[in-house]
């Protein structure tokens, strides 16, 4: 099936050879790990009762939850003894309160881990419990609660499940890896969620550079008639939310709306695979696979890391940095987040641990616009980011409202090609969150 | 002839239009408190907003109406709130001109920065990335946000990147306080005396002397020396009280760092780079 083609969009060096041959290796133990509080969008956890300084625990034993609903709890990631609570640096810049477990070195689970029984005979409650209990969140960077997304109100219907399989981002193959080594249980995942859902189909969207994945996943799907893989064209921002139902459903998730308006409900690869270990062994998120990457690596690999291991750690096991690397990001180049050092612990949204030196990154002098709209060329949601960051610069954030500044996500599109080398999607980002800062006064 | 006509009829013209605005001008004249309008005059007409309203206008009107007080205007200083009071003829009360006070002094030569930043130049933008490029994370960032609040012209960036306030020109509006994202910027009662300590970092002592190196460490020397027991150590930084304090200049001595100084010889960025520069020339003559 041949794919609608978005407006906007670009063609960055993508770089994926690096790693895109590479199987996923399991990282050894981490002798320490740091599980920050806050691994997703929502409230924050709050530790459990018992879970203190000097207080022994098993590699998935919860030890952290928070009662509002848009949350998720959090599971120990190794089995060992907590030696501090307190705030540890985080990937999204401020420090966050974490627990940091040292390493017993055996790796110990809890031993209450069982199977949530014949998926078949699951309810769609049922799946939801399961997927809450396991503290799964979006797996693509947003972290987004999963067992919300599988709850919608009743009055919208979610009749499509796209499985996101694009992987846009430059450098990062860590979806893809998934694809090809673990087609059976993103396909399991999936029928688990459009049962939940009570959905009539589900579409895997898979970007056409990707040929081998598509392949492994059209054989995994090919005894299920309710899914279809979709081919996707090879384009940055293709894996973001809006676009990918867009292309494949032809839908239009309106300004503001989320995709549940549309009958849609969008998850990462990864976030299948959670789930299906979720059901069949009863498993915690507790791991994920992290592409490490760029030309300041020694040693690229696709890895399974626990949550919570210190970046500068997984980057020893990586053969450390080279000397001419410049910049650090964890993410992808396009919207993933400089790191001012490694001293900090991989999340469950870290998908990508890329190195940039010398030849990649540059200091560059922003100019006055020069109003070519290469922007306005660029912008996948249509808006006019010049015009949106020229308001937030003079401090006119009701215009940037009126300009839809609230519906940019932050692609980096616009900032990637400007000649004039300005800082749009940060201006962009300063005035989104002054209109949302106003909007709750 | 021609040149008559043409001034004829434009003159005729313009004393049409001219009655025509004098008459209207009378019959729809706003009616405006005559003592609104007086105790505007006085007022100086920044509309900067320190008083709590829109603007001079709507702060004379509140003034009128007594939801503001005679003293309301911060920039007018002693001299408006004389003037407002005599106008509406109530008792003058004292007024409290503040003045802005940068409470970090960890400029480029003394404080590091954490990675190169390369964005939006901005205070406010840098600050909500990693919590700013500085190693500390309470410190001044320098991109002059407080500067460009600033409708005096009283906050000027000083070479080394830290905002220099000229305290003659300085109303007490509080518009740089306000701008300031890591709230180093305080307002406080203009005058000489006391002493002051000059950080904003709530980071322990070890942290703060890794990453500026005039920082306060929280190691109490100050509030031991101090005779009138006016420091108290809160949240690991040292705090003054002025009204306890007689300027006896123990805790100066006492800070290692050098972080107290006395209020009427704040150093600025640029002098005490002057300094070390002069320091330095003299190490290499020598």
């Amino acid at each position: 099936m041949g794919s609608i083609v978005f407006k906007g969009g670009v063609h960055p060096d993508y770089r994926k050879e690096i790693t895109a041959s590479l199987a996923v290796t399991k990282m050894a133990l981490p002798s320490k790990v740091v599980i920050p509080l806050q691994q997703h969008i929502g409230a924050p956890c709050e530790p459990l009762e018992g879970i203190e300084v000097g207080a022994e625990v098993k590699t998935g034993q919860r030890i952290a939850e928070s009662s509002g609903f848009v949350s998720a709890p959090i599971h120990a990631s190794i089995s060992g003894k907590i030696t501090e609570i307190g705030p540890y640096n985080h990937p999204l810049g401020r420090p966050v309160k974490a627990v940091t477990i040292e390493s017993d070195g055996r790796d110990q689970w809890v031993d209450d881990l069982k199977p949530a029984g014949d998926p078949s005979s699951l309810t769609p409650q049922e799946i939801r419990k399961v997927v809450q209990e396991a503290g799964i969140v979006g797996l693509g960077g947003a972290t987004f609660p999963a067992h919300v997304k599988l709850s919608p109100p009743e009055e919208k219907p979610i009749d499509v499940v796209i499985i996101n399989g694009a992987e846009c981002e430059p450098y990062l193959t860590a979806d893809h890896r998934v694809m090809l080594e673990k087609p059976e249980k993103i396909v399991f995942g999936l029928k688990m969620m459009i049962k939940a859902l009570g959905a009539e189909k589900g579409i895997i969207g898979i970007e056409d550079n990707k040929a081998d994945a598509i392949q492994a996943m059209e054989q995994a799907v090919a005894e299920e008639d309710n899914i279809t893989i979709n081919r996707l064209h090879t384009k940055y921002p293709q894996g973001a939310e809006k676009m990918l139902i867009l292309v494949t459903t032809g839908r239009k998730v309106p300004s503001g709306g989320l995709p549940m308006d549309v009958g849609v409900v969008n998850h990462n690869v990864g976030t299948a695979v959670a789930i299906c270990d979720a059901i069949r062994e009863g498993k915690p998120l507790i791991e994920r696979v992290v592409t490490i990457t760029g030309e300041g690596i020694n040693r690229p690999a696709n890895m399974l890391i626990r949550v919570g291991t210190i970046v500068s750690n997984v980057l020893e096991t990586c053969g450390g940095l080279k000397e001419e690397t410049r910049k650090l990001i964890l993410g992808g180049p396009m919207m993933g987040l400089a790191q001012p050092d490694a001293d900090l612990p991989v999340i469950k949204g870290t998908s990508g641990i890329l190195a940039l030196t010398d030849d990649d990154v540059y200091l560059a002098e922003s100019s006055p616009c020069i109003r070519c709209a290469k922007c306005v060329d660029a912008c996948p949601v249509q808006l006019v980011p010049t015009a949106i960051a020229q308001a937030a610069e003079h401090g006119l954030f009701k215009k940037a409202e009126k300009l839809h500044a609230l519906d940019c996500f932050e692609c980096g599109c616009c900032a990637y090609v400007c000649p004039a080398k300005i800082p749009l999607t940060q201006l962009i980002r300063i005035a989104k969150a002054e209109i949302v800062k106003a909007k709750k006064k | 002839m021609l040149m008559t006509y043409a001034i004829l009829t434009l003159g005729i013209l313009g004393l049409f239009f001219g009655l025509l605005l004098a008459v209207t001008a009378r019959v729809f004249t706003v009616q405006s408190d005559p003592q609104v309008d007086a105790v505007r005059e006085v007022l100086p007409g920044a509309n900067c907003g320190a008083c709590g309203y829109a603007g001079c206008v709507n702060f004379a009107g509140a003034v009128v109406q007594g939801k503001a007080k005679t003293n309301g205007c911060i920039p007018g200083g002693e001299e408006t709130a004389r003037a407002v009071a005599e106008v509406l003829g109530q008792k003058f009360e004292e007024a409290v001109q503040p003045v802005a006070t940068v409470f970090c002094i960890g400029d480029v030569t003394r404080a590091a920065d954490r990675y190169i930043y390369d964005g939006v130049k901005e205070c406010a933008a840098a600050n909500s990335i990693y919590g700013g490029f500085k190693a500390c994370r309470y410190g001044c960032l320098g991109l002059g946000d407080c500067v460009r609040a600033c409708i005096f012209d009283a906050i000027k960036m000083g070479k080394h990147g830290l905002p220099v306030v000229d305290s003659e020109k300085c109303t007490g509006c509080g518009l740089c306080a306000e701008a300031c994202p890591r709230d180093i910027i305080k307002m406080l009662p203009k005058g000489e005396q006391g002493h002051l300590v000059l950080c904003s970092s709530h980071d322990r002592g070890k942290a703060v002397s890794s990453v500026c190196s005039v920082g306060c460490i929280a190691c109490k020397a100050c509030i031991k020396a101090c005779p009138r027991d006016a420091i108290v150590m809160e949240d690991n930084l040292a705090v003054i009280d002025q009204e306890k304090c007689d300027d006896c200049g123990e805790c100066v001595l006492k800070c290692k760092p050098g972080t107290i100084h006395k209020r009427s010889a704040i150093p600025t960025a640029d002098e005490a780079f002057a300094a070390a520069g002069a320091a330095e020339e003299k190490k290499e003559t020598a």
